[in-house]
């Protein structure tokens, strides 16, 4: 019981995250795309309560104007323009189900509801978090259910059967292994035509990161069914003259489940990062489309990386998943 | 008052002490003649700088990019190299980088004939290598031979063939060589400025072995690498840094008579990274920094109040970015779709439109964080003689653009998707070298702007030579974002990228005949203006190339960054100009006006 709660201490918050990437449109004040092109790398608007004689207001924002250098910004403390809820904004499907325009946030023009700045566009960080979270997240995700669904099927296979398919499966995963993937994916992308859309550049990073990851979660996999087999009540079930696929899914494969999940908490964050690299690389999604990954990818300016801290969100992030991911790991 | 007595002063003292070496000078020269072999002239006529008279010493140092591949004028191309190798070197008639001029340099006068076919040049007597042996005539035209000899394939020879002959040199007298063209060639003398001088005595065995291409390596003894520059070298350590130090035979003085340059040490160290530049110029590791980008500009900026050096914003350079789209004629099946779409690239109002949808300014804004000016022709600001100035920057107007767009046929269907007169909808690609992140930043802000339009454009950031490699050789590309510019800033300079059959011509390469009516007239004009000698008919002509050309957007102008340079605040005769090298151009008259605290 106790164990389950510990469990449900890392699923809830990652549950949590997901359904804001998935509902980004929702709750990204903006759209990812949308340039302020008189707002580059604008930091966090700053969120009052009390105006300038120390009233209380609903939570309001000043607008930011360029300051007197050209380089900086300064709120312009004549406006004060509130906080909104449900308020409208760009149409969107959510889901790609439903129609709307209503967004979580919003605050009343001119000023710009930045809660975490901007980047070199004027583009909302925060949007753009969002909106690269669902790529990231979900680029993990799927790449590790693509390598745990390759895994189970040759491992089971190999450690069931044995002999001659075991070796094949076996040398193959040593194989795949043992491939430098870095730039095996480097090279696929040298391949591929000049534009291909978003959504292909997705599924192609998943299918490219979950089918090289295959080799280990199968090799674990095979030692699992190759101890379950050999189980006297497996034997049993084998000597009343139980069918091999009756043996698998009945006896064998509901062994390797512990492993499976272990395997999946430990290779999604993996994936993610392997996303994230991809991505950083310039190998990823392209612009205008964000994933932490390309969002990270600014930081290889000098200048961003030493003037404009709210550039890192997307690395904060990732470590706070990262932190949640492995705890799960190990309470699985 | 008491600064105008302090002038006056000054000038009679700089005059007075003028005198004396002009007096003096004579003296030492018979006394140093005595020792010298038979048939040695010493320096006669030295050139006299008029630049603020410095004190000698000391050492400067600067960072490079890159290492440099080679220190042999004839083969060198990259710009580190050229860095390095014209701190070591001299040609007969330079181009004065702040004013855009030809002057005097090796040459002490040259005579144009009335047709612009013969230069007759007039050397310096007594001029000297860095390794003390004298420099004639037989140097030059030895010089001229290695430029021009096919087998050399060096690259400077196709500065020096005009319409598929070479030029003439001939050895009039030890000290007068006569250059024939073989067409009349307006400005030909600025020609001279990218040849250095080379010495017979060291080169002529392994020009003779046929070996010249892999003379002065890297790996070549410093004592043999020999130049007329105002440095010699001194050391090179792979991997680190090349010290030059000053050449004691120099014949450059200023107006004391103090042999420059002023500097005792010059130093190039490698630092590959652009931020890292700008650390160790923080740092005070280097002393002058050249090509810094607009973000890094502004972080020295917000530090040099507490810092001692000075930062220039030079203004537009002679670089200028712009998006094309691929005009060429393509075959072969897989190209079907290329062609398809070069129907909308083909049509002028097509490319009108994408040009007044596109946000210069804040491309200037936001990719140079305003360090760079809107373009109106492909001749920037930053060459106030030849630029059009009628010519204005087209302004940003999608309801203009959209207008253009229905007149030419286009529609927009229901997701306000712009489609074609055959329902084709518009969309394509641009490729942008990836090394580049200006360039992937103006793609990215395009994009941006063009979607209003209703166009869905991708950006496709490339490897910098894959990128080269589809525009030049495959014509596999849809649009591009690039930059040209840095060489000259003479007309003649462009004819590779105005004329139809140029191997700049980029948006439409390989051809025979022009393709279009603007492409034969520009044909015609750039030719025209290289026959004509007067100025300003040539200016004339050449206001017409650029009118032609924003006419017929063959190249959707964007923006020219600005120059920008650094210096420690001690330097003194820091004179950056626009042109190469911004900063060491007058290297020899640089000098610190304080003994620095080492």
């Amino acid at each position: 019981m106790r164990r389950r709660r510990k469990i449900l201490w890392a699923v809830v918050p990652l549950a949590a995250l997901h359904g804001l990437v998935l509902l980004a449109e929702f709750f990204a004040p903006y759209h990812y795309a949308t340039q302020n092109r008189m707002l580059p790398y604008a930091p966090p608007t700053p969120v009052h309560f009390f105006d300038q004689e120390g009233r209380f207001h609903r939570p309001f924002v000043y607008e930011l104007v360029p300051d007197e250098t050209g380089m900086g910004y300064r709120e312009d403390l004549t406006r004060p323009c509130s906080i909104r809820f449900f308020v409208k904004g760009e149409p969107y499907r959510l889901l790609g189900l439903f129609s709307t325009d209503r967004h979580l946030l919003g605050v009343d023009e001119p000023a710009r509801l930045l809660l975490l700045g901007t980047d070199g566009f004027g583009r909302d960080q925060l949007s753009r978090l969002l909106h690269g979270g669902r790529i990231s997240l979900f680029a993990g995700f799927l790449a590790a259910a693509l390598s745990l669904g390759i895994g189970l099927a040759l491992g089971s296979l190999a450690g069931f059967y044995g002999r001659w398919i075991d070796a094949v499966i076996m040398r193959g995963a040593e194989l795949f292994m043992a491939l430098p993937w870095l730039y095996l994916l480097l090279g696929a992308r040298a391949f591929l035509p000049l534009s291909i859309s978003p959504v292909q550049t997705f599924l192609l990073l998943v299918s490219l990161i979950g089918t090289i990851g295959w080799a280990r979660p199968a090799r674990l996999i095979r030692g699992v069914v190759l101890s379950a087999r050999e189980r006297d009540y497996v034997l049993a079930a084998k000597g009343f003259g139980a069918g091999d696929s009756y043996l698998l899914g009945r006896h064998v494969l509901p062994q390797t489940l512990g492993v499976v999940y272990t395997q999946a908490a430990l290779l999604i964050p993996l994936y993610i990062l392997a996303e994230v690299t991809l991505s950083f690389l310039g190998l990823g999604v392209a612009e205008p489309e964000p994933s932490w990954g390309n969002m990270l990818g600014e930081l290889q300016k000098y200048h961003v990386l030493t003037s404009y801290w709210w550039m890192f969100s997307p690395g904060l992030v990732l470590v706070v998943v990262f932190i949640v991911y492995h705890h799960l790991a190990r309470k699985l | 008052m008491a600064v105008a007595v302090q002038v006056t002063h000054g000038t009679i003292l700089r005059t007075l002490v003028a005198l004396l070496f002009w007096a003096v000078f004579p003296l030492i020269s018979t006394l140093a003649q005595s020792d010298g072999a038979a048939g040695e002239v010493t320096l006669e006529d030295p050139l006299i700088t008029n630049h603020r008279v410095g004190r000698k010493g000391g050492r400067l140092v600067t960072a490079l990019r890159a290492e440099p591949s080679t220190f042999n004028p004839v083969v060198a191309l990259n710009i580190p190299s050229q860095t390095v190798i014209r701190r070591m070197t001299a040609n007969l008639i330079r181009i004065n980088r702040k004013t855009q001029e030809t002057e005097a340099a090796l040459a002490k006068t040259w005579d144009t004939s009335s047709d612009g076919r013969r230069f007759t040049i007039y050397l310096r007597r007594g001029v000297r290598f860095s390794d003390g042996h004298q420099f004639d005539a037989d140097d030059v035209v030895f010089s001229f031979e290695l430029y021009l000899n096919p087998e050399v394939a060096s690259p400077i020879r196709d500065l020096l063939v005009i319409g598929d002959k070479p030029v003439r040199v001939k050895k009039i007298d030890r000290f007068t060589i006569e250059f024939e063209l073989p067409e009349p060639l307006a400005a030909g003398e600025r020609l001279f400025d990218g040849i250095a001088m080379l010495p017979k005595h060291i080169l002529k065995d392994s020009y003779i072995r046929g070996e010249i291409g892999s003379a002065w390596s890297l790996d070549t003894a410093e004592k043999e690498i020999v130049g007329l520059g105002p440095f010699r070298m001194k050391e090179y350590l792979p991997g680190s840094r090349c010290v030059l130090e000053r050449n004691p035979h120099y014949w450059k003085y200023d107006q004391e008579g103090n042999r420059l340059p002023y500097l005792d040490e010059l130093v190039f160290v490698f630092v590959p990274d652009q931020s890292a530049h700008v650390i160790r110029f923080q740092a005070g590791d280097t002393d002058i920094i050249d090509r810094v980008s607009s973000e890094n500009f502004l972080i020295l900026k917000r530090q040099s109040r507490r810092s001692a050096y000075r930062l220039r914003d030079l203004g537009p350079g002679t670089i200028y970015s712009f998006l094309f789209f691929n005009l060429n004629v393509t075959s072969g099946k897989d190209r079907q779709s290329l062609r398809d779409k070069q129907s909308w690239f083909r049509d002028l109002s097509f490319r009108k439109a994408v040009s007044a949808a596109i946000d210069r300014q804040g491309v200037v804004k936001l990719a140079y964080r305003g360090l760079a000016s809107p373009l109106a022709s492909h001749v920037t600001p930053g060459v106030a003689r030849w630029v059009n100035s009628e010519l204005s920057v087209q302004p940003r107007s999608i309801a203009v653009a959209r207008d253009l767009l229905r007149q030419a046929g286009f529609r927009w269907n229901r997701a306000q998707k712009l489609v074609d007169k055959n329902g084709a909808v518009v969309e394509f690609s641009i490729i942008t070298s990836s090394s580049n992140s200006q360039r992937l930043q103006m793609a990215t802000i395009i994009q941006a702007d063009l979607k209003e339009l209703g166009m869905t454009v991708h950006v496709v950031p490339i490897e910098h030579r894959a990128l080269i490699e589809r525009i030049t050789r495959e014509y596999d590309f849809e649009a591009s974002i690039m930059a040209f510019g840095g060489g000259d800033t003479d007309p003649n300079a462009q004819q590779t990228m105005l004329l139809s059959s140029g191997y700049l011509h980029f948006w439409h390469l390989g051809q025979t005949q022009p393709s279009t009516v603007w492409e034969a007239e520009i044909d015609r004009l750039m030719k025209e203006q290289v026959r004509t000698i007067d100025p300003v008919r040539r200016k004339q002509l050449f206001d017409s190339v650029q009118e032609l050309m924003a006419e017929n957007l063959p190249l959707i102008l964007l923006v020219s960054p600005h120059i920008l340079v650094g210096a420690r605040g001690e330097i003194d005769n820091f004179n950056p100009a626009v042109l190469e090298h911004p900063t060491l151009w007058n290297v020899e008259e640089l000098f610190w006006s304080q003994q620095r605290s080492e």
